[in-house]
């Protein structure tokens, strides 16, 4: 392979002049979590009401869940992320749409809520199945009990299911992350954007990606590690996860 | 708020969008699941052998490429593909790859990886049984799996490898960042050209999803029959 190697250039300075390539890198690395951060946090409000509404008797509650889950799953999250940051500002009111384009940090807040929405629509089936599985016990003897189906819901049957699919929210809460670079499209710079930037600056092509590579194994890496910390933290003793 | 849009430009451009676009994203999601199924398969069976290297190499694959993201996955493959041809062939320089090869290659890599999963438990989903009477038949390992195991995961596994596919297809959007005409990337340009950002961008995600919708409708209806007939 005739391709030249320079393992140095991280430690070289930037073009902005700010720092070096590995400042450019990391300034990407901590967009990136903040971003999917937020994202997450969206993903979880929504995604457990939907959740919730998919799981309950009422026809219109599951049907307004299930719309919603359509609507945010059969779409790319790149179009998702185009109908928000391009459409949407044109269709508001006049004035409402120069507020959102004149956001400053547009990309960033974009990124999150469409991500957020995104993945809250894969939350909100992981939680409704997570409810199903419950046996049906639980609710009636939450009715039986005197709670009312938002205590049910709060006390008996949420934080039951949420310990059942805190595994399959882990490889959610990592899509999330892996997602954010799809935003890169509406020009959040964070870590994909910063490798590529950095590509085209300097030339070194796979040290960039290999840096970027790293780094997303790095947090892979932690947000398991953490996760499986939280799961046994949380598990109680002789139910399902306590096993 | 509609009035000033002008939604014929969706018409003046329809056959460029869907003669070039679409077919460019169906043939890529087509080739890239097929392709993607091969190879997913190979790695399962890597990863399900009783040699050790084997399985782990398979399985550290899979790992690595399930926690990148795609788009970074497309870049690394942008680039890499050229070199990779260079040293395929034995070229005296990086050879020059067309967009839906450079693609294609991305797509194939990256989704074998999610494929190999889904067989994965697709062949682990076969009773012991049925193996050990194949070889108690006097059949090779290659010929059980042949005849017996594959066929069966395949079948078993055949509604969620085609929901995988309507992500795949979904998925084959992001070669945007290439600035590969594909259905988006050519509904992209038009919006572009003529500054007709809404309509054009509207447009799309009703294709995307339109499609999207009745494939996942043909899916549950195709896991419905299946699970009557077993």
């Amino acid at each position: 392979m005739n391709y030249n190697w320079n393992w140095h250039i991280f430690f070289e300075p930037n073009p902005t002049g700010a720092g070096t390539y590995l400042d450019m890198l990391v300034s990407g690395l901590l967009l990136t979590i903040k971003t999917a951060l937020l994202a997450w946090v969206i993903a979880l409000i929504f995604g457990t009401i939907i959740g919730i509404l998919r799981s309950l008797p009422s026809k219109t509650a599951s049907w307004i869940g299930f719309a919603y889950v359509e609507f945010f799953r059969n779409m790319p999250l790149l179009v998702q992320l185009f109908l928000w940051f391009f459409v949407l500002p044109e269709l508001l009111p006049r004035a409402a749409g120069l507020w959102m384009k004149q956001l400053p940090n547009a990309p960033f807040w974009t990124a999150a809520i469409g991500v957020g929405l995104f993945m809250s629509a894969r939350v909100a089936v992981q939680l409704a199945a997570g409810i199903a599985s419950l046996p049906r016990g639980q609710k009636q003897a939450a009715t039986a009990l005197g709670l009312t189906t938002g205590q049910g819901y709060r006390y008996v049957l949420l934080p039951i299911a949420f310990r059942i699919i805190l595994p399959p929210l882990t490889s959610e809460f990592l899509n999330t992350i892996k997602n954010t670079s799809v935003a890169i499209t509406i020009g959040l710079i964070e870590l994909t954007g910063q490798a590529r930037a950095m590509q085209e600056f300097s030339f070194q092509v796979f040290e960039a990606f290999t840096a970027a590579t790293v780094m997303y194994l790095a947090i892979n890496i932690v947000v398991v590690t953490g996760m499986r910390f939280l799961e046994r933290s949380l598990a109680i003793p002789g139910y399902i996860a306590g096993k | 708020m509609f009035d000033n849009l002008d939604f014929d430009v969706i018409r003046r451009s329809l056959p460029y969008l869907f003669l070039d676009g679409m077919s460019f994203t169906l043939m890529l999601t087509g080739l890239s699941a097929l392709g993607g199924l091969v190879f997913g398969t190979l790695i399962a069976l890597m990863r399900l052998s009783s040699y050790r290297l084997l399985g782990s190499i398979a399985g550290l694959y899979v790992d690595f490429m399930r926690s990148l993201p795609l788009v970074l996955v497309i870049f690394w493959f942008y680039f890499l593909v050229p070199y990779i041809g260079q040293w395929l062939t034995g070229a005296s320089r990086p050879i020059r790859v067309g967009a839906f090869t450079s693609s294609l290659v991305t797509f194939i890599m990256f989704e074998a990886a999610y494929f190999s999963e889904i067989m994965r438990a697709g062949i682990q989903s076969i009773s012991k049984g049925q193996p050990a009477a194949a070889s108690a038949l006097g059949l090779t390992y290659a010929q059980s799996m042949r005849y017996i195991v594959l066929p069966q995961a395949f079948r078993n596994m055949l509604p969620v490898l085609l929901t995988q596919t309507i992500v795949l297809f979904q998925d084959t959007s992001l070669v945007y960042v290439l600035s590969i005409p594909d259905f988006l990337g050519a509904a992209s340009k038009v919006a572009q050209r003529d500054g007709r950002l809404v309509e054009m961008y509207l447009f799309a995600a009703a294709v995307y999803f339109a499609i999207s919708c009745v494939a996942s409708y043909g899916v549950r209806r195709l896991q419905a029959r299946i699970a009557i007939v077993r």
